[in-house]
């Protein structure tokens, strides 16, 4: 093991309320806060600790977006990846470009090992790492809770809808990680000043030959259909009288 | 025509529920014909199950030792080798669906449109962004192969009634060594499947301890309804992972929801927007949980829960 590549991607940060513009054009962004992705940030934690474990392991953060992205790399950076790499572009970027822009880096730096969050949070796609893992014909291991590197070999423990499941994958592949598979570090403020010193490269698609074609058009954005309120009773003699009523209980 | 492929989600002995509401879907595409494709060791008992869904023309079948567990490099490259024949390849939105069908969008060359909750024409689909707070419409292009998952809660089951013709198919396609199936773990219990089951009882942290977790099990028994729990009661080790509802557990809609001892976070609301009915047990008359609730009852879980078990049984 001697490289891991991280996939980040720059997002809404998860405690913000997202809200539909006016117009159905998109969702607000002007002014809200961005943050790496948080199932990436759980990636990013596992590639640091498998280097932290081992010798001369490098860590590469590497992400698609505006120029702006650079932060969520400087962050990366700062948690303890040793260089990053910005492919910039002012275009909304689809699952599928992001693959193919992630496989012409795969070739650049063959890593033995492409750390993923299972999804980002704005899109809700949960598409990249299976994708990347086709196109680079390398097995796929995807919700990981649990990662166990033998040499050639990672056994990765999945969380699937019927429990825990257990995979062998061969090296070099893609492996997408599940929520509970670890809890990622605070970036401590000296090395917020380390982070200033290490290399974040930017490129482009045209640089790395990717085509980035949009595939999909999305036509409208809406919000969801709210809920009507409820009412509230004053007892359990009563919840169940408007279960029955609802004919939810007999 | 929309010649479209179904994925179909199995154990080699029961047809996943997931596969008939797949089937839903693609019946509100103009024009379906439709295919349900089963990959397995041994998927006789499947298909005729698969068979006997309305709507469905075709089963084909696909049985050799290799398929014998889900994995996504061994299905995907077979997938894609009969979807030469189809303008739309689905599978359900479950971890099944969502490990494979984007090996299969990607081997094809194509975007996929994940978890679309409906479809306004063949190329044309709504789906959720941002954890269901926005719905997006989206079209792909009519000249390109359509890959979808298909968000199981928008859809209900396809019934039976149908009667179509099975047919084994062998594939000439070299398949991966490089990935394999170790084993896997599993709590299952008599109790119905939280996915499909029509009425859901869900714990949160105000439970305290995975021994106060028996209070829900005992009323789920008596009401027949499925366990399920918030990701803050998985979190604590109150209940395990496959128990847990909302945006990065499952995604369920049950008749009722009753919600015991659960805030309401956003992401868990998420999971259960689709319940036909959702009531709120909760000491905390602020809880964001009473906001979307149908019914809601403010207090004490651990005399609200025994008493409603009592009135019940009465």
């Amino acid at each position: 093991m001697q490289k891991i590549m991280v996939c980040i991607k720059r997002v809404v940060d998860y405690n913000v309320r997202v809200r539909v513009k006016p117009d159905g054009s998109g969702v607000m962004l002007d002014g809200v806060k961005m943050s790496i992705n948080p199932f990436d940030e759980i990636a990013l934690e596992e590639a640091l600790r498998v280097k932290e474990r081992g010798t001369q392991i490098e860590v590469i953060a590497v992400s698609i977006g505006i120029l702006d992205t650079q932060q969520q790399l400087r962050t990366a950076l700062a948690m303890g990846a040793d260089r990053a790499i910005l492919v910039q572009t002012d275009k909304a970027v689809e699952p599928l470009t992001a693959a193919q822009t992630f496989l012409a880096l795969v070739k650049k730096e063959a890593p033995d090992l492409v750390f993923l969050g299972k999804q980002a949070i704005d899109d809700d796609a949960n598409q990249t790492g299976q994708m990347l893992a086709a196109l680079w014909d390398r097995p796929q291991a995807t919700y990981a809770s649990k990662v166990d590197l033998n040499l050639n070999v990672a056994s990765v423990t999945r969380e699937v809808d019927a429990g825990l499941e257990t995979i062998e994958v061969d090296l070099p592949a893609v492996i997408t990680v599940d929520l509970r598979l670890n809890e990622p570090r605070y970036v401590k403020l000296p090395d917020i000043m380390k982070a200033k010193k290490k290399t974040l490269d930017v490129t482009t698609f045209d640089a790395l030959g990717v085509s980035a074609e949009a595939l999909l058009t999305t036509l409208k954005t809406e919000a969801p259909a709210q809920r009507l309120k409820g009412v509230m009773v004053k007892d359990v003699a009563e919840l169940v009288d408007a279960l029955k009523k609802k004919g939810l209980i007999s | 025509m929309n010649k479209i492929l179904i994925i179909g989600e199995h154990d080699g002995k029961v047809l996943n529920p997931a596969t008939a509401k797949c089937i839903t879907c693609a019946k509100s595409i103009a024009d379906a014909e439709i295919t349900v494709l089963l990959l397995g060791a041994d998927t006789a008992s499947v298909a005729s199950q698969a068979a006997a869904v309305s709507g469905v023309k075709t089963v084909l079948r696909v049985d050799r030792a290799e398929n014998a567990h889900p994995l996504a490099a061994i299905f995907a490259p077979q997938v894609v080798a009969v979807a030469a024949d189809f303008t739309h390849v689905l599978g359900p939105t479950t971890s099944f669906g969502k490990d494979l069908m984007p090996r299969v969008a990607a081997l094809l060359g194509v975007a996929q449109v994940s978890d679309l909750m409906a479809v306004e024409t063949p190329y044309r689909f709504r789906r959720p962004i941002y954890a269901g707070n926005a719905i997006i419409t989206v079209e792909a292009s009519a000249t390109r192969k359509l890959v979808a998952t298909v968000r199981v809660a928008s859809f209900e089951a396809s019934p039976a009634g149908g009667s179509a013709t099975i047919e084994s198919k062998s594939l000439n396609v070299v398949l991966p060594t490089h990935t394999r199936y170790v084993g896997a773990k599993s709590g299952s219990t008599e109790r119905p499947d939280l996915q499909t089951a029509s009425k859901v009882i869900s714990g949160g942290r105000a439970l305290g301890s995975a021994d106060n977790f028996k209070l829900l099990y005992s009323l789920a028994d008596k009401l027949g309804a499925a366990v399920g729990a918030s990701r803050a009661a998985v979190d604590a080790g109150y209940a395990p992972n496959e128990m847990q509802v909302g945006q990065t557990g499952k995604i369920i809609s049950p008749e009722v929801y009753i919600a015991i001892g659960i805030s309401g976070a956003i992401q868990h609301l998420t999971g259960i927007k689709d319940a036909r009915t959702i009531v709120a047990i909760n000491k905390d008359s602020e809880a964001p949980i009473f906001e979307v609730a149908d019914l809601g009852l403010v207090g004490d879980l651990f005399q609200i829960v025994p008493e409603l078990e009592r009135l019940l049984k009465a």
